[in-house]
């Protein structure tokens, strides 16, 4: 069982459940004032006036908020008090634009995806439009927290799905401090799980990665070492195996932005981002070849923007009108959150970006 | 001036030593850097005995930059704590070795 540590911000009626004052802290104080550099500012001085995609490679679906977990620092503020979910309706709408779209990877994100009741049905019917590279974004947990969740390792398999799972540490305290007394025993038995039928084994076809979140108010150290590190613990500790580490920073919006301030780390750690700042990771962010549609079809430049509420500048900005073209047509909606996948090596869905 | 002799804001102006020494500043961060990369020891390595030698020196700034350093690199903070007790057991070795000089002295003196 695991224990949550929180409830969502939104259940909590926390100031921080609305996207504008999100943005509003974000435009103000140390930006404000000069002491720090706007994004827009900063990127201007490399050249960028405006931020544009290339092509598009990554359709991304949040199938919607609802998790059984309440992870310290999670960007959807997603959580089991969450009720927002894809309908099987908008469902067929995705299907439309995945038998279409230019990309090569779908990626299916959440909450926990799998609490969606369609959840299987629309990986059914989506596997089925021959996209290279089908992710499901897994906390690991849900495959052991319910009797009916227990096959997904198996289901996974006989669709050919990518699985990129969250996992903060090696140990045990760090991944529970994060994620919830009991996440890390959970998951490693889901780890398990998923060795046990392939998943992750070295010359395998079933791709099983692992997704590194610092733990605090500190920005991630190399992916490659962090890689390492893992291999090595979870191989000695659990005889685990899996192919990458993607390191990721965590963006200073929703639950983690709450902890920021809670902790008094606010400022000192957008200075971090913003000394941090990698003009090349400008040149390779995600928002330049993914889009993000949400749970009810909205379209956003990326996963960080659809929490904040900043729909594309476009005049597509719903799946009921997509077009692909018209969609790539646009610039891309930039605010001080945005520092955090240009710092370091750069950060995105996929890990690190140079 | 600052009310107090350390500033946290002092360590990001480290760099800023350059400007009153250019060679002397500059060679110093390229041998800083240098020592810092990947070698017969890990990054990981020297960041940790980074960390130990910080609190050795007591020195604020190396403390607050290798907390953050080890912390960003996956370690614990048991093994940061191990590393610091390293340090303390030198010192405190280094300091309880002397009284072997204090000995020697007083079995010369009133032996």
């Amino acid at each position: 069982m695991i224990k949550l540590k929180l409830q969502s911000l939104h259940k909590r009626d926390s100031e921080l459940a609305q996207s504008n004052r999100q943005l509003e802290i974000l435009s103000n104080g140390i930006f404000k004032i000069g002491k720090l550099p706007k994004f827009r500012d900063k990127i201007a001085g490399d050249g960028h006036l405006t931020l544009r995609p290339k092509k598009l490679e990554i359709l991304q679906i949040n199938l919607g908020y609802m998790c059984n977990q309440v992870c310290e620092h999670c960007h959807v503020d997603a959580g089991p008090d969450r009720k927002e979910i894809m309908t099987r309706e908008t469902m067929k709408q995705c299907l439309n634009i995945i038998r279409n779209t230019g990309a090569h990877t779908l990626d299916l994100t959440g909450g926990a995806p799998e609490m969606n009741p369609d959840f299987r049905w629309f990986v059914d019917e989506a596997s089925k439009a021959g996209i290279a590279d089908f992710i499901v974004r897994s906390n690991l947990t849900i495959i052991r927290a319910n009797k009916k969740y227990h096959d997904l390792p198996e289901f996974f398999k006989n669709h050919n799905v990518h699985v990129i799972s969250s996992m903060p540490h090696y140990t045990r305290g760090k991944t529970d401090k994060q994620r919830g007394e009991g996440v890390f025993d959970k998951s490693i038995k889901a780890l398990q799980d998923l060795n046990a039928i392939g998943y992750g084994l070295s010359g395998s076809s079933l791709r099983l990665d692992l997704v590194y979140n610092p733990t605090g108010a500190f920005l991630p150290g190399n992916q490659e070492s962090l890689e390492k590190d893992f291999k090595k613990a979870l191989s000695e500790d659990f005889d685990i195996q899996f192919h990458n580490l993607f390191a990721i920073t965590n963006l200073p919006i929703a639950r983690f932005l709450d902890y920021l301030i809670a902790s008094e780390n606010y400022e000192d750690y957008m200075t971090s981002l913003v000394e941090a700042y990698n003009p090349t990771a400008v040149e390779n962010v995600m928002c330049t070849n993914t889009i993000s549609i949400s749970w009810d079809g909205w379209i956003y430049d990326c996963d960080f923007n659809q929490m904040l509420d900043l729909k594309v500048d476009s005049k597509v900005k719903h799946i009921s009108n997509y077009n692909e073209e018209l969609l790539n047509d646009r610039d891309i909606i930039i605010s001080q959150h945005c520092y955090g996948c240009t710092a370091g090596a750069g950060s995105s869905c996929q890990g690190k970006v140079t | 001036m600052a009310n107090s002799y350390y500033d946290p804001a002092d360590l990001r102006k480290f760099g800023d030593i350059t400007e009153w020494s250019e060679e002397l500043g500059t060679k110093f961060f390229d041998y800083y850097g240098k020592v810092f990369e990947e070698g017969a020891l890990t990054a990981r390595e020297k960041s940790l005995i980074a960390l130990a030698v910080a609190h050795t020196e007591q020195c604020p700034y190396c403390i607050d930059a290798y907390t953050k350093d080890t912390l960003q690199r996956g370690i614990t903070k048991e093994q940061m704590m191990e590393a610091i007790h390293v340090g303390a057991a030198i010192k405190s070795g280094a300091t309880l070795v002397h009284g072997v000089m204090m000995m020697n002295k007083v079995n010369k003196l009133d032996g």
